[in-house]
């Protein structure tokens, strides 16, 4: 057993403990697990709603994109994301508060009074949380089996991980995934600061010699090329991610638990100054391409560790990671939670409604451990469509984002129907493409190139809401006594 | 007031999306590009928070 492997071991063990330790005195009601009964300060918010984007994607995703896409790869810290989500948050923290709501689903139903409206954003929000946790799972068997010099074998990696995570979340619900967020962090920050200063001053003497090096060796590999990833790429891609962010349901849900609609709104100011982060994570990948040839396809999204390895002593590759590991479990943990309530509240009690409280409590926490294995089998026989299908995942979630931006106007000019049907054409656009492969290029293939590069979410976020006001039109709109609500709901 | 507190927000909005797709000049050991997109992680934290700041007040004078 090497001191790395110790370390990680040593790090898994403590997350476990803080877990548990968070349930502590608490009397665990389902508002209480999913929500923290809306009792959460500023800082643990932070920490809360930090953990929940940084996870293994930024640790080997964005370093692998640098190493593999060059320049483009600043999509991975666009400001506008937290501008969105400062507008839009608070009034719906006011209004689940008001309603008692504690899921996106709930929402939705209250918003636009209809248990089918709910039903079908929670069938959509599930059914895109399976492929982000198996990608959180296989994140991990990467980063245990690379720190461990593959002395782990990644599938017993797998399982620690997971059952670490059933068992605090069963036991501390969303207490469990906070406290280990804290740990997470610190971690996190000490790491990525560390390697994206120290890898450019070790092998090139600096930032900006790294960066003239690697442009004079590869002309044009720092900017955005005429097509392709292009600036109309960029900006297409940066609205899906703005937009989608917080339309996925354990973004939402989390929001949900501040205890106040100031805790909110700083934290979503102050995120995009821990971006910041991101920016050293691309100096980590950007280093290796030179240093690292080589590594094709997939294999980019080893840069991290393959250049940390050539340089670095083995204790230290235990902290990296330590810290990839709590990334990947953090995430995994509140995206477990969100589906479980989303499947026993949602979709359980849509079919079987007078479930009594009591009961759908106990039966949220049996959901925790069958999700868990779910992913499991996906991450053990998926095979890498799992990839292709988050992308998918993104572009779904996107597709909720215009039902709710209307519900809340003062005036909702949509109807459920037309919601719904927006919704559903939203998704089916988007899952045509993904299976059928075809791109905007392929669809139009005489159209500009600034139409080419378009991401599809933002072509089926278009189509979605220009269906979605066509019905409307000719369909009942939610009744007045609603329309008081969301006049004070919105009210900013 | 309203309307400039708005304003205050879309600014950096429009901005994060404005691309600036040159190496040269380098700031701080950046390329540009690099810099650039960094800067307003930084100038739109500023905003929000000035934003919040003027919320916050108007709040307290509600109540």
């Amino acid at each position: 057993m090497n001191s790395s492997i110790f370390i990680i071991g040593l790090t898994l063990a403590f997350a476990i403990y803080l877990g548990i330790r968070a349930r502590k005195g608490r009397d665990m009601k389902l508002e209480q697990w999913a929500v923290a009964e809306r009792n959460f300060g500023s800082l643990i918010m932070f920490v809360l709603m930090a953990g929940e984007m940084f996870s293994t994607f930024v640790f080997l995703g964005a370093s692998g994109g640098a190493y593999r896409m060059g320049g483009p790869t600043i999509y991975v810290f666009c400001a506008l994301t937290y501008v969105i989500p400062f507008w839009i948050l608070p009034p719906v923290w006011r209004y689940a508060k008001k309603n008692n709501l504690i899921t996106q689903s709930d929402f939705f139903a209250q918003k636009y009074q209809s248990k089918n409206l709910g039903l079908l954003v929670a069938i959509i929000g599930v059914i895109s949380m399976i492929p982000y946790i198996v990608l959180q799972l296989k994140g991990f068997q990467i980063i245990v089996s690379e720190a461990s010099y593959g002395a782990i074998p990644p599938k017993i990696a797998v399982w620690i991980g997971l059952i670490a995570v059933t068992i605090f979340v069963y036991i501390s619900g969303i207490h469990g995934s906070a406290w280990t967020a804290v740990l997470k962090d610190i971690l996190m920050l000490t790491v990525i600061l560390f390697l994206g200063f120290y890898l450019p001053y070790h092998y090139y003497g600096g930032i900006q010699p790294m960066f003239e090096t690697l442009d004079k060796a590869k002309p044009g590999f720092l900017l955005m090329p005429d097509k392709g990833l292009s600036i109309s790429w960029y900006v297409s891609i940066s609205i899906t991610i703005a937009l989608g962010q917080y339309m996925w349901p354990h973004c939402f849900g989390a929001s949900l638990s501040s205890k106040s609609e100031t805790a909110l709104r700083k934290n979503t100011a102050i995120l995009p100054l821990y971006q910041i982060v991101l920016v050293f994570i691309l100096f980590i990948g950007f280093t290796a391409v030179l240093k690292i040839p080589n590594l094709e396809g997939t294999a980019s999204d080893l840069a991290l560790f393959k250049i940390a390895k050539e340089s670095l002593p083995t204790w230290f590759i235990g902290v990296i990671g330590s810290a990839g590991l709590l990334a990947a479990l953090i995430p995994c943990s509140l995206l477990i939670l969100t589906a479980s309530t989303l499947l026993s509240k949602n979709i359980f009690k849509h079919f079987k409604p007078n479930t009594s409280d009591q009961k759908l409590a106990k039966l949220t926490r049996i959901f925790v451990p069958i999700i868990a294995l779910i992913s499991l089998f996906f991450t053990f026989y998926g095979g890498n469509t799992m990839i292709a299908l988050l992308t998918m995942a993104y572009s779904f979630v996107l597709q909720l984002f215009p039902p709710l931006a209307f519900s809340l106007l003062k005036r909702n000019p949509i109807s459920k129907i037309g919601a719904s049907a927006g919704m559903i054409v939203g998704v089916a656009i988007v899952a045509y493409q993904t299976l059928e492969g075809t791109t905007m290029a392929t669809m139009f293939p005489s159209a500009p190139h600034f139409i080419q590069d378009l991401d599809i979410g933002v072509v089926a976020i278009t189509v979605n809401t220009v269906i979605m006001l066509a019905f409307s039109l000719f369909t009942k709109k939610v009744s007045v006594i609603q329309e008081d609500h969301i006049s004070q709901a919105s009210n900013l | 007031m309203k309307k400039w507190i708005a304003l205050l927000t879309i600014l950096p909005g429009i901005g994060s999306l404005t691309v600036v797709n040159k190496i040269e000049p380098y700031i701080f050991g950046l390329p540009f590009i690099v810099f650039w997109s960094t800067l307003w992680l930084i100038l739109t934290s500023v905003c929000l928070l000035v934003c919040n700041v003027i919320y916050d007040r108007k709040e307290q004078n509600n109540e």
